[in-house]
């Protein structure tokens, strides 16, 4: 089937040029050349995984779960790097993953810099000044041992959680990512954790829609 | 269609929720933009509904965000995942209850994928062994801590302090709430009232006396998006689709937002901010914000927390025209102290917001 349900509910379809529908088509197809465009281009990186797409499509196909196949293997063969939009996987490596591994959360308060996310508004900035006041406040436990909201996570249970990465091919995955973004600040002659990094996090061309 | 064929069709959009002995999975988004919320949460079912919560050290994230950014592979998430369930096993529990739609649908597809697939669930469980040397058993029930409190919103509404109500004009208060895509988009039948009918939240709005607001957007995703959000250079997706859901509920003129989603609850109370810096618009009344509640937080409120107890203050739009419609006191010169009373500051004015 080809009727474009997903496409009509799409919430990334309607603010980038992008259809959902012509990416099963395409995966459908078989075409071996054009499928290796895909996963070099910005186009499947624009889905949101809201997964609405499940929900709607009466053939019981989920547009969003194939476009995460496409964004795995594009990783893996190292395609991503070749986009605009690909590349910004190294951000969310840099910020999640690593958060993730040395932190055990994907996110923490100290990670939502104002500066980064001027989105968050001048409370968030009284909060970011005052993290143990506020925190405190409301009854968390933050960066403290022992239970409660925000606690440290313990060594122990850190070393099973990059234990976990290891044996799973998580830690893999994310070097792979590092590798392949690697070789591309070396091309541009710049640093990977600065330079790169803020060009991967804030680069726009505009031409997405 | 006879009443009890209609009683059938419903059944299915109704879920089983246990009603004791939880395993809480504390969510990486709402303990750092609503750490009161996880507190109440725990506070209301030990100290008001006398439930047996247990609040495990050693969880962590279940790495939700990372996986739905494309950097966390499923085996690894799953793995991370069946560690919280050995913990549940060991610490003697059968319900797994986490706090975050993200983790509820990750919960949710990774039983499902078990299901289909036991040959994955024993991939799984070798690669636990080999990484922790830990066992596990799978929930016997599943559900997100909203549907527990759902479950049990008529007996809050029995111990009710204040109602959803205009103590003003007697006129029952307006909600928009807003279920959270992976809540029920991707597997209807594990959340209540699936996909088409969202419950889960309204249904706790009725029983303390208050409306739903049925919009044309209401099921629209917020915008979050994953890396539409996280990566600077997208975030004009985010808001976005969040501005989209406003337009189309401001006619309407909500009393209130709730959200089942801290993510979808962050982003709606941030971005009626983003929009009035950008665009000088804003969405309530006399300029100021509609305010966006957790469910914990409308539960805590209903049940006479101090809101800045449950921390109302780390909200950009103010909640004080809704705290004065519901007759709720409370005192204005603590809301940004420290927890001694101590000044510590104020947050800077916004240009055209209203707080
Ligand atoms: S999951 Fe992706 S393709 Fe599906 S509706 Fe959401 S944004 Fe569109
Ligand atoms: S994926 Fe489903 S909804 Fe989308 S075009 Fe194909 S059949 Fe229609």
């Amino acid at each position: 089937m080809n009727c474009g349900v997903c496409t009509a509910i799409c919430p990334a379809a309607e603010f980038y040029n992008y259809d959902p529908r012509v990416i099963v088509e395409t995966v459908q197809r078989g075409n071996e050349e054009e499928i290796e465009e895909l996963l070099k281009s910005d186009t499947i990186w624009y889905c949101g995984e809201c997964m609405s797409c499940k929900t709607r499509c009466p053939r019981c196909n989920t547009p969003g779960l194939v476009i995460m196949a496409l964004r795995k293997i594009s990783q893996e063969l190292g395609y991503f790097v070749y986009s605009e939009k690909g590349r910004q996987q190294y951000a969310l490596k840099h910020v999640i993953g690593e958060s993730i591994l040395k932190r055990g959360y994907c996110v923490t308060p100290d990670l939502v810099k104002p500066e980064m996310h001027p989105e968050q508004g001048p409370v968030w900035e009284w909060i970011y000044e005052h993290l143990d006041d506020v925190y405190e406040r409301t009854h968390s436990n933050y960066r403290q041992p022992g239970a409660g909201a925000l606690r440290e996570v313990d060594s122990e249970s850190m070393d099973e959680l990059r234990k976990i990465f290891d044996v799973t091919g998580g830690t893999e995955f994310l070097e792979k990512i590092d590798s392949c973004s690697q070789h591309v600040a070396d091309k541009e002659k710049i640093d990977l954790e600065e330079a790169y990094f803020l060009k991967t996090y804030m680069e726009n061309s505009g031409r997405h829609q | 269609m006879n009443l009890e064929g209609k009683q059938q069709i419903w059944k299915d959009y109704q879920k089983e929720i246990a009603d004791d002995r939880y395993f809480y999975a504390r969510s990486c988004i709402r303990q750092t933009f609503f750490p009161g919320s996880e507190w109440a949460y725990l506070d209301i079912m030990k100290n008001k509904l006398a439930k047996d919560v247990i609040d495990d050290p050693r969880h962590t994230t279940c790495t939700g965000i990372g996986y739905h950014s494309d950097i966390v592979p499923a085996e690894t998430i799953m793995t991370v995942v069946a560690r919280h369930f050995a913990l549940m096993t060991e610490a003697g529990y059968e319900n797994m209850t986490p706090s975050c739609i993200t983790s509820f649908g990750i919960y949710t597809e990774i039983l499902e994928t078990w299901h289909h697939h036991p040959e994955v669930e024993e991939k799984i469980r070798e690669f636990l062994w080999k990484a922790t040397k830990r066992e596990f058993k799978k929930p016997r029930n599943l559900a997100h801590t909203s549907d527990i409190i759902y479950k049990f919103r008529n007996e809050i509404a029995a111990q009710a302090k204040y109602k959803l109500v205009d103590v003003h004009t007697g006129r029952p208060l307006r909600g928009v709430d807003h279920i959270g895509c992976h809540y029920s988009k991707m597997f209807p039948t594990k959340g209540i009232g699936g996909a088409e009918f969202p419950a889960v939240l309204s249904g706790m709005i009725y029983a303390w006396g208050g409306d739903v607001i049925d919009y044309p957007e209401r099921r629209h995703c917020c915008g979050f998006g994953f890396r539409q959000y996280l990566v600077m250079a997208n975030r004009g997706y985010s808001v976005a689709n969040s501005k989209k859901k406003f337009e189309s509920m401001q006619p309407y003129e909500p009393d209130f937002i709730v959200a089942n989603c801290p993510g979808c609850a962050m982003f709606m109370d941030k971005w009626q901010y983003t929009i009035s810096e950008m665009e000088g618009t804003t969405y309530g009344q006399d300029g100021y914000g509609i305010p966006v509640l957790t469910y914990e937080e409308l539960t805590a409120l209903v049940l006479g927390y101090d809101p800045w107890e449950i921390g109302l203050q780390m909200h950009q739009v103010s909640v004080e025209p809704l705290l004065d419609k519901m007759g709720i006191s409370y005192n204005p010169e603590a809301k940004f102290k420290n927890i001694r009373g101590e000044d510590i500051g104020v947050p800077k004015c916004p240009t055209y917001l209203r707080v």
